[in-house]
């Protein structure tokens, strides 16, 4: 058997993501909803691989957003986040 | 179907480029190409006939300026499904899918101030060759340093380039390591990147340099806990991991 | 979609055993290794294996007791929904039959199970597709302890479903009176998962 599953970050989130977000998704704040960390969605811990992707804060680790794109729906799990926030795109 | 925000487009190959013994650059056409930030991502999708794909993100290296091919540089992953058919197949001409621009984290554009410190593991290095590129080519004369960690001399991606944007007297600083051993004449670094180097080669921590670290994850964690220990804002210390994103052995 | 000139795949060995490899899938000799988070270390000692229901803690096993439970060999083909197989794969551990038994219970209290796991994993499965020789907490994988990134100490092992329902780091089974969805079913992946009818994505019939 073999070695430990490699963990990346939540730049290698933005691709999928943004098909679901207006602005550019790696720079949004995420507020941790279990230990209260604020920080760009880029510094996230990313697991899950081919199935999916879990970010996870890297303070505690909780998964503080889960996103799926599977058989034509895209899904977007949220629990785990206290808040999201944006520089306002402007209109 | 709502439209995509991101849409998949046709890129035709340009140019194929050895850069190391072990990687490529591939120039790009593609026509409706918005323009990037340095730093960028962009992901590329392969299908074969019986409409299997693999689909994997590469870093930006070409600058953001529009004048030349966009560029994405391809270092060979043993036992990988992707890279050796880069590698290995594609020709010019071939059409490949692609989309982008993808991140706005892990940029910075000429004017956004420093000094910068680029600190890159191997092929870690593409989207801070994209920031040198764009740094050089507007005129900027940002203070710049890049710490660059290769296993070998002749896995160095870009060593002629980074070599004359070295010696263009334009605040620009080349700080090259070799982790496996480094021929006799070598007048480079040797070893690992760390708190030693870091604090030797980089800018102090009063400085407030604007850290940008790339490479395999173990690197980019070893190098951003160094940087913090030697005092730097981790709020100005940007990473970006790479590495299989899908299922690895 | 465009069709990548010269691109095949890697592995996609679509000729080989074709009535043991369901649709869509390819066979591989390697193992991937998929997570939704950092692999959880539990120390032995540390380790408990329980049966669970409304709250109530049915049996409970520590490390030492479980390994006494009777072992029962499998070599079975494995299916990840990602479109990988992989065949002959050997395992040993207590069936889920064994385990009722050395419960004390002459028949399983529900019609649905919930998986529970170390790093607060979740799968489910009817009890139908546990029993009978069907499913096993697996110890063991090719003679060896699995390893932690494959689920060790122990993981369940139900390989007529799709690979995601044999959870990995499994701590406690939960008896519940109405199916409910896991972790990955509640994003998007079928309740049910069985691999000879496609059943990958939530609503595939």
């Amino acid at each position: 058997m073999t070695e430990e599953v490699a963990v990346l970050d939540g730049n290698a989130a933005a691709g999928p993501l943004a098909a679901l977000f207006a602005v550019e998704p790696t720079t949004m704040m995420i507020t941790c909803e279990r230990c209260g960390r604020e920080g760009p969605l880029a510094a996230l811990k990313l697991y899950g691989g081919a199935m999916g992707m879990i970010l996870r804060c890297p303070e505690c680790g909780t998964a503080n957003l889960r996103f799926t794109d599977a058989g034509g729906q895209v899904t977007l799990d949220l629990r785990g986040s206290a808040r999201l926030t944006v520089p306002d795109p402007g209109v | 179907m709502t439209p995509a925000l991101l849409p998949w487009r046709v890129a035709t190959v340009a140019a194929v480029k050895q850069e190391s013994v072990r990687a490529k650059a591939i120039l790009l056409d593609v026509p409706d190409w918005p323009g990037h930030l340095a730093g960028q991502h962009l992901d590329l999708r392969l299908t074969s006939e019986d409409g299997y794909q693999a689909q994997r993100s590469y870093s930006i290296s070409s600058p953001p300026d529009g004048l030349l091919h966009l560029e994405i540089t391809v270092e060979r992953v043993d036992d990988g499904e992707v890279s050796p058919f880069l590698l290995d197949e594609l020709r010019i001409g071939d059409r490949i899918e692609l989309r982008g621009p993808i991140g706005g984290y892990f940029t910075w554009m000429p004017g956004e101030g420093g000094p910068l410190l680029l600190v890159g593991g191997g092929s870690g290095v593409a989207p801070l060759m994209a920031i040198l590129r764009a740094r050089s080519r507007s005129g900027d004369r940002t203070e710049a340093r890049l710490l660059y960690s290769a296993r070998t001399v002749d896995e160095l991606l870009y060593r002629s380039e980074l070599d004359s944007l070295a010696a263009a007297g334009d605040a620009f600083e080349l700080i090259v390591t070799l982790t496996r051993g480094a021929p006799d004449a070598w007048t480079g670094e040797e070893g690992r990147i760390g708190r030693e180097m870091l604090s030797a080669r980089g800018f102090p921590a009063e400085d407030r340099p604007r850290v940008f670290v790339c490479g395999p994850t173990p690197f980019v964690e070893a190098c951003a806990d160094a940087l913090v220990a030697l005092g730097h804002d981790s709020s100005l210390i940007k990473t970006e991991r790479f590495g299989p994103t899908g299922d690895v052995k | 979609m465009l069709i990548t000139r010269g691109f095949r795949g890697k592995e996609r060995n679509r000729g080989a055993a074709r009535d043991r490899v369901p649709p869509g899938q390819y066979v591989t000799p390697d193992f991937p290794v998929l997570s939704a988070g950092p692999t959880p270390r539990t120390a032995l000692d540390r380790w408990s294996f329980g049966l669970r229901q409304a709250g109530r803690t049915l049996a409970e096993w520590r490390w030492t007791d479980f390994e006494k439970l009777p072992q029962t060999e499998v070599t079975v083909d494995i299916h990840c929904v990602t479109k990988w197989s992989k065949l002959d794969t050997r395992w040993r551990g207590v069936t889920f039959d064994d385990l009722l038994r050395a419960a004390g219970l002459d028949a399983p209290p529900t019609s649905f199970v919930m998986a529970h796991c170390d790093g607060g994993y979740t799968s489910n499965a009817p009890v139908a597709d546990l029993a009978n020789g069907q499913a096993m907490i697996a110890t063991h994988y090719e003679d060896q302890p699995i390893a932690p990134a494959h689920g060790g100490p122990a993981r369940l092992l139900v390989p007529h479903l799709y690979f995601w329902k044999s959870a990995k780091w499994v701590r406690w089974l939960d008896f519940i009176e109405q199916d409910r969805a896991g972790f990955w079913e509640s994003l998007g992946y079928h309740i049910y998962g069985d691999p000879w009818r496609e059943q990958r994505y939530e609503g595939d019939a």
